[in-house]
């Protein structure tokens, strides 16, 4: 039987552009039908806005690659509609155990606090990610929403002028021309687009090459991540080992420098070192195999006139951390309601530059955390190697070196402080629901809060009234009454007996009040819209 | 009405709370026994090879940072040290 990742799910099919005597003008095209490109799709889609995604390819990702989803693209992916089936299918966890030589030095626990829809982590299948991505823009498109996917169309070249952008795309029937107004390139690390517009992408490069080993067995090992530092059967080295769906299991071996990887990369050289690890008596098959060294870099800027990058293509991290599939999505939750209100003229194109401020400001967090997890699994020098084992030695013994250890600092929604979109704030409300912070989920009456917000601009009222028909900056502002349960005050309320709270349409925390104020309001609209 | 300072002045202002409010790290005598706690300090060495000590030093140093907790008075440490 064919596997999921070997079979094509948008094979090329002529489109009538390839006829057009004049290059076809699209609204917006993304390239790329990645993880990130199909969400990005798919949010525009949602809002009816005209999206064409081009791929060279036509199947999902070869290999399971990205593995572990956090929680707040959990929540990106139920406000397009779609998380249930990437919860049911994913491996839900929250425990992770570290351990130095042959002992458990640290246990943690990601999600200590309840009261949300979404676990901490799931791990699945980058190619079963995109297989539901792919099947909500096929339900979009049955909806009749403005959404097209063409594979084997390999985008050639990019002309990029001040109010379009102009493609030249290659396909099995030969190469046509269309035009975008605006194009969101999405076409991963190695970003043709980045290289065809000629633009920079500086960082620090790690050497270090790690074997990624998917094995399909039968085994008992809890479903927790187990991360060891100088484990007996990787001397020196570092290992993970983490459960997918479907009886995977990825394990992931650190190699050092000097390798000859075609060598490593041989079955023969892999079955005993995951023996080694596993042990003799365990049956196992390799599902794919892969190795990978990184980098960690950003491109200076992610905007670059009408065309936005976003995901891989505007920022690399170290796997360490889940911070990469994650922080794509993040990037595409951000600039998705941007480009909305530009193109319906409601917003100022410079609304775009704050994509910019806003997720340089991520990238830029996921780039020191990434870099420091690594510099800590894999020290650089003698010193650091002696400070680096005192940590673990001690973690054993003493809790206060429990938070030292890093074995990749995993995903945390970014808060985007200092951003030019943020309003009014109250200093004695919570500092986690601050302006520019992801809204946190919470119990409410008949559901979750997370699933009543997003996709437009709302009004919080805890304790307090907002009226139903607000309006300003021809935005029609939705009004959502919360009581106070427990989480709500705890999240919501901190010291104030009541709050408004301004809602974007991605969730985040716009401005905060503790009553309504309809010139208040007005003008912390006018800001985070970039007016 | 509050009397608003000039910008300058507030930032010198807040300067200056930063700077009293700062620990400074002891550079004067603060030990009793000095020989006694030298003589401990080294037999907690004694007999070892380099590399126990090299991680004992290295175990040291994450509990004595961790007791003084106060990341100015670290940094000022860090720098004496590197200086000396």
């Amino acid at each position: 039987m064919n596997k999921i990742f070997e079979v094509p799910l948008y094979p090329y099919q002529r489109s009538s552009d390839q006829d057009a005597t004049t290059p076809p003008r699209h609204p917006v095209v993304v390239i790329g039908a990645g993880p990130i490109g199909l969400g990005a799709a798919i949010d525009l889609a949602q809002q009816d806005v005209p999206v064409l995604v081009v791929d060279d390819n036509d199947k999902v990702s070869w290999g399971s690659r990205a593995i572990c989803f956090a929680k707040r693209p959990l929540e990106i992916l139920d406000r397009l509609g779609c998380g249930d089936a990437f919860v049911d299918k994913g491996v839900t966890w929250d425990t992770g155990k570290v351990f130095f030589d042959t002992r458990e030095v640290y246990k943690f626990n990601l999600l200590p606090e309840g009261g949300h829809k979404r676990p901490a982590f799931i791990n699945l299948q980058q190619y079963h990610f995109e297989k539901y991505l792919l099947d909500r823009l096929h339900e979009l498109q049955r909806q009749g929403k403005p959404v097209e996917l063409r594979g084997g169309n390999k985008v050639m070249s990019v002309d990029a002028q001040t109010d379009h952008v102009k493609m030249l795309v290659d396909t099995p029937d030969g190469p046509y021309k269309i035009e975008a107004d605006w194009v969101i390139a999405c076409d991963g690390a190695t970003s043709p687009v980045r290289s065809m517009m000629d633009l920079d992408f500086v960082g620090r490069v790690f050497e270090d090459n790690f074997l990624i080993a998917d094995v399909v067995m039968e085994a008992d090992f809890p479903t927790e991540r187990w991360f060891w530092f100088d484990p007996p059967f990787n001397r020196g080295q570092s290992a993970l080992l983490h459960k997918q769906p479907d009886n995977v299991w990825r394990i992931d071996l650190q190699l050092g420098w000097d390798i000859d990887k075609e060598e490593e990369k041989k079955p023969e050289n892999v079955i005993p070192r995951l023996k080694a690890m596993l042990g003799d008596d365990v049956e196992f098959e390799l599902e794919w195999i892969s190795i990978y060294t990184f980098q960690c870099r950003r491109m200076e800027k992610f905007r670059h006139g009408r065309v936005m990058f976003a995901g891989d293509s505007a920022h690399q991290v170290s796997p360490f951390g889940a911070r990469g599939a994650n922080s794509g999505l993040a990037d595409t939750d951000n600039l998705c309601w941007k480009l909305k209100l530009v193109l319906d003229g409601k917003a100022n194109e410079s609304l775009l530059d704050t994509y910019d401020v806003e997720r340089i400001h991520g990238a830029d967090e996921n780039i020191l955390n990434s870099s420091r997890s690594t510099d800590f699994i894999t020290p650089k020098s003698e010193i650091s190697t002696l400070f680096r084992n005192a940590v673990l030695d001690l973690a054993e013994i003493c809790e206060f070196a429990r938070p030292l250890v890093n074995s990749g600092r995993l995903s945390v929604p970014c808060t985007y402080d200092n951003s030019p979109l943020n309003g009014a704030d109250v200093k004695t409300m919570p500092e986690r629901t601050r302006p520019g912070s992801p809204a946190l989920d919470a119990p409410v009456k008949d559901g979750w809060l997370l699933d009543k917000l997003g996709n437009k601009f709302q009004l919080l009222a805890i304790n307090t009234d907002a009226p139903d028909d607000f309006s300003a900056q021809n935005i029609s502002v939705e009004t959502i009454r919360l009581d106070v349960s427990d989480e709500v005050a705890e999240r919501y309320l901190g010291n104030e007996k009541s709050a408004i709270y301004l809602m974007r349409p991605d969730q985040h925390v716009a401005a905060r009040w503790t009553s309504f104020n309809a010139d208040a309001v007005a003008g912390a609209l006018a800001i985070s819209i970039g007016n | 009405m509050q009397m608003q300072l000039p910008v300058l002045w507030r930032y010198q202002l807040e300067t200056d709370r930063e700077t009293l409010k700062m620990s400074k790290l002891i550079t004067t005598p603060n030990l009793t026994d000095p020989d006694g706690f030298y003589a401990e300090l080294l037999a907690l060495h004694e007999g070892l090879d380099k590399d126990k000590s090299d991680a004992i030093n290295a175990r040291l140093i994450l509990l004595l940072a961790n007791h003084i907790g106060d990341r100015d008075v670290l940094r000022q440490a860090f720098s004496t040290a590197k200086a000396g």
